[in-house]
């Protein structure tokens, strides 16, 4: 079980200056660093006690890391931009605004102003079982303590569960996916780039991990396409605290409106799985269809076929299925901007 | 090198999780270095087999056998290469996520994992009941047949027993497959209740924190210890001198010099009528 203590473990403190010298830090000390974004996160994990690198690599002090900028039509946001500024940017505001709603729906301001946005979609999971300092399958055991006749499972997985039922909490996650968005990786081998779609993991790939992220690899830019620039988004969060909370379904689309139909969507639903959900199945069958209640209703069905529930999170069902509605309809969501 | 991997239970107790995974390179490693070192014995050393001349005699004197003899029947070679799929699916499933490559391994696992269950109940049943049950057995009866064996690697010209159905490489790694698959098989139906299927409601409080770390240790070992094992069964099917063996298992028969050559027909009489009873023992009905 985790003590939270007021003191954190002791560990070495690096702040390189750029990509490179971090990537060599990460190198020299493999599986005994923890790399340090905007540390909301990183410190659950040191307060609790349950993570005692011996090394923290602080990327705050990378300057390429930070900022929003116009690239090949679309923007380049750097991995350590605050939320704050994802969501003030103009650009962002203007063109993709599901971003902005998704960010601006992240916890509080304060955290918004610390937190940042490679931080958000990198973020460990929320399973308090797992948090909690338990030795369950994502920690390296054997068992999910979540998935047992008696577990408090209401936040937990519908979707694609294997041994481990945890949920991505990413806000910015859906709505990056939904984007179309790529994610830029560097590492000891040079630069990737792989679609946001692709960037989480879920537990029957690899039931430790959330992300693609090698140990010695960071996320350095958020590339989003001009692609879905200005399409018709919608975004809603459902959480328990209006004012500040983890979601416990999120759902972001985007369409492009054909004549009086939809046209192209991309649709994706997020804390129901270990990854955000993208429903393609069901962007497949709203296609050229108008769009309106019966639409939307079709979608909402389809959007929760497969859905296995635990003891607890029946309720993320019927949750789902209107949110995808909604999300069809297009009609005022939970948004707020501040 | 650490070979167990421990956890703490909810209530702050160390408990068995896993089988460290240096294990399945030992045992990778082990299977490989099993193989260099026969494959280079068999190059320089002076290993006997029955002579030309030796098998043309036995043959003259058994020209009433017939050319093609059944070594194994349809339903033994069928359950023979389910068992092997059912095999490779399982070690693959278990072990390529361990060497990096990633993909959705569970189910495929359980899946081959029963029909693994499946088809040696079905073996089971079968030898005892529609075989010879004894003869992939090895025991106390073999010592004159494992001292002649092994003078005749050494270069010995030994008359001493030939073996009966099996070689004893066969009898043995059957013996040592025994344990193993029966300890895997044993701990993975054990533990299907730890993972989703149409079966079972999931319940990992089934067992204490402790016996399920038990379970899935000796799950691993049994897994890790297959992995050799496998590689060995593997590189003596693909040997040249063992290929006639292998053709068997597919074609079900291998020719009667085969069976005189290799074979001590006293100990595996074939065939029914004049053939059988020309192969048979003195007093052996």
């Amino acid at each position: 079980m985790a003590v939270i203590r007021d003191i954190i473990p002791a560990f070495e403190l690096y702040q390189p200056a750029s990509v490179d010298d971090a990537i060599k830090l990460l190198q020299k000390y493999t599986g005994d660093a923890l790399v340090l974004a905007g540390g909301l996160d990183s410190m659950d994990w040191l307060k609790d006690r349950l993570r005692r690198p011996r090394v923290v690599v602080d990327l705050s002090n990378i300057k390429e890391l930070h900022g929003v900028r116009e690239a090949n039509g679309g923007i380049e946001i750097g991995a350590m931009t605050p939320l704050t500024e994802v969501v003030r940017h103009p650009i962002v505001r203007e063109k993709y605004s599901i971003l902005m709603q998704a960010a601006e729906l992240v916890a509080s301001p304060q955290i918004r102003n610390q937190g940042t946005i490679g931080g958000n979609v990198s973020q460990d999971t929320r399973c308090w079982y797992y948090r909690g300092g338990w030795t369950c399958y994502r920690a390296g055991g054997n068992i999910c303590y979540a998935d047992t006749p008696t577990a408090i499972n209401r936040e937990h997985a519908i979707f694609d569960a294997d041994r481990c039922v945890a949920v991505n909490p990413s806000d910015t996650a859906p709505a990056l996916v939904a984007l179309d968005a790529q994610m830029v990786i560097k590492g000891p081998k040079g630069e990737r780039v792989v679609n946001a779609e692709d960037y989480w993991i879920g537990p029957g790939i690899d039931i430790t991990r959330m992300n693609v992220l090698e140990p010695a690899e960071i996320l350095t830019a958020i590339r989003i396409p001009g692609t879905w620039a200005g399409a018709q988004f919608y975004f809603e969060k459902v959480r328990d605290r209006q004012v500040w909370d983890f979601p416990l379904v999120n759902v972001a689309s985007a369409i492009k409106a054909n004549g009086g139909n939809i046209g192209e969507a991309r649709l994706v639903v997020n804390a129901v799985a270990a990854t955000p959900k993208r429903l393609k199945k069901v962007e497949q069958a709203i296609a050229g269809k108008p769009r309106n209640e019966e639409t939307a209703s079709m979608a909402g069905q389809m959007a929760v076929e497969g859905a296995v529930t635990l003891r607890h999170n029946g309720y993320k069902v019927p949750l789902v299925r209107n949110l995808v509605k909604r999300a069809i309809r297009g009609s005022e969501g939970g948004t707020w901007t501040s | 090198m650490d070979l167990l991997r421990w956890g703490r239970s909810p209530w702050g107790e160390w408990i068995l999780t896993h089988v460290s995974w240096n294990l399945f390179w030992a045992s990778l490693f082990a299977g490989v270095l099993f193989f260099v070192a026969h494959a280079s014995y068999m190059l320089f050393s002076a290993h006997r087999q029955r002579s030309g001349a030796e098998t043309d005699a036995l043959e003259a004197a058994h020209r009433n056998l017939p050319e093609k003899i059944e070594r194994h029947s349809l339903t033994a070679r069928i359950f023979h290469w389910v068992m092997a799929a059912a095999m490779f699916v399982l070690l693959l499933t278990a072990f390529l996520p361990v060497a990096g490559v990633r993909f959705p391994w569970v189910q495929w696992h359980w899946i081959a994992g029963l029909v693994l269950t499946g088809s040696i109940l079905f073996h089971i049943v079968h030898a005892s009941f529609f075989l010879d049950f004894w003869s992939i057995w090895v025991g106390p009866k073999d010592i004159p047949e494992i001292k002649a064996e092994i003078l005749r690697e050494l270069g010995h010209d030994v008359p001493g027993p030939k073996p009966g159905k099996y070689p004893l490489g066969n009898r043995l790694y059957h013996l040592a497959q025994v344990f193993t698959a029966l300890a895997v098989i044993g701990t993975g139906l054990v533990m299907l209740p730890r993972i989703r299927t149409p079966f079972f409601t999931r319940n990992p409080y089934l067992f204490t924190d402790a016996a399920w770390g038990v379970t899935y240790v000796l799950h691993g070992l049994a897994g890790v210890a297959l992995v050799g094992l496998v590689i060995a069964h593997v590189y003596f099917a693909v040997r040249p001198e063992k290929w006639w063996i292998t053709k068997a298992m597919i074609f079900g028969w291998i020719t009667r010099r085969q069976y005189l050559q290799y074979h001590e027909p006293s100990r595996w009489p074939v065939g029914s009528g004049p053939a059988a009873a020309a192969t048979k023992p003195a007093g052996q009905a």
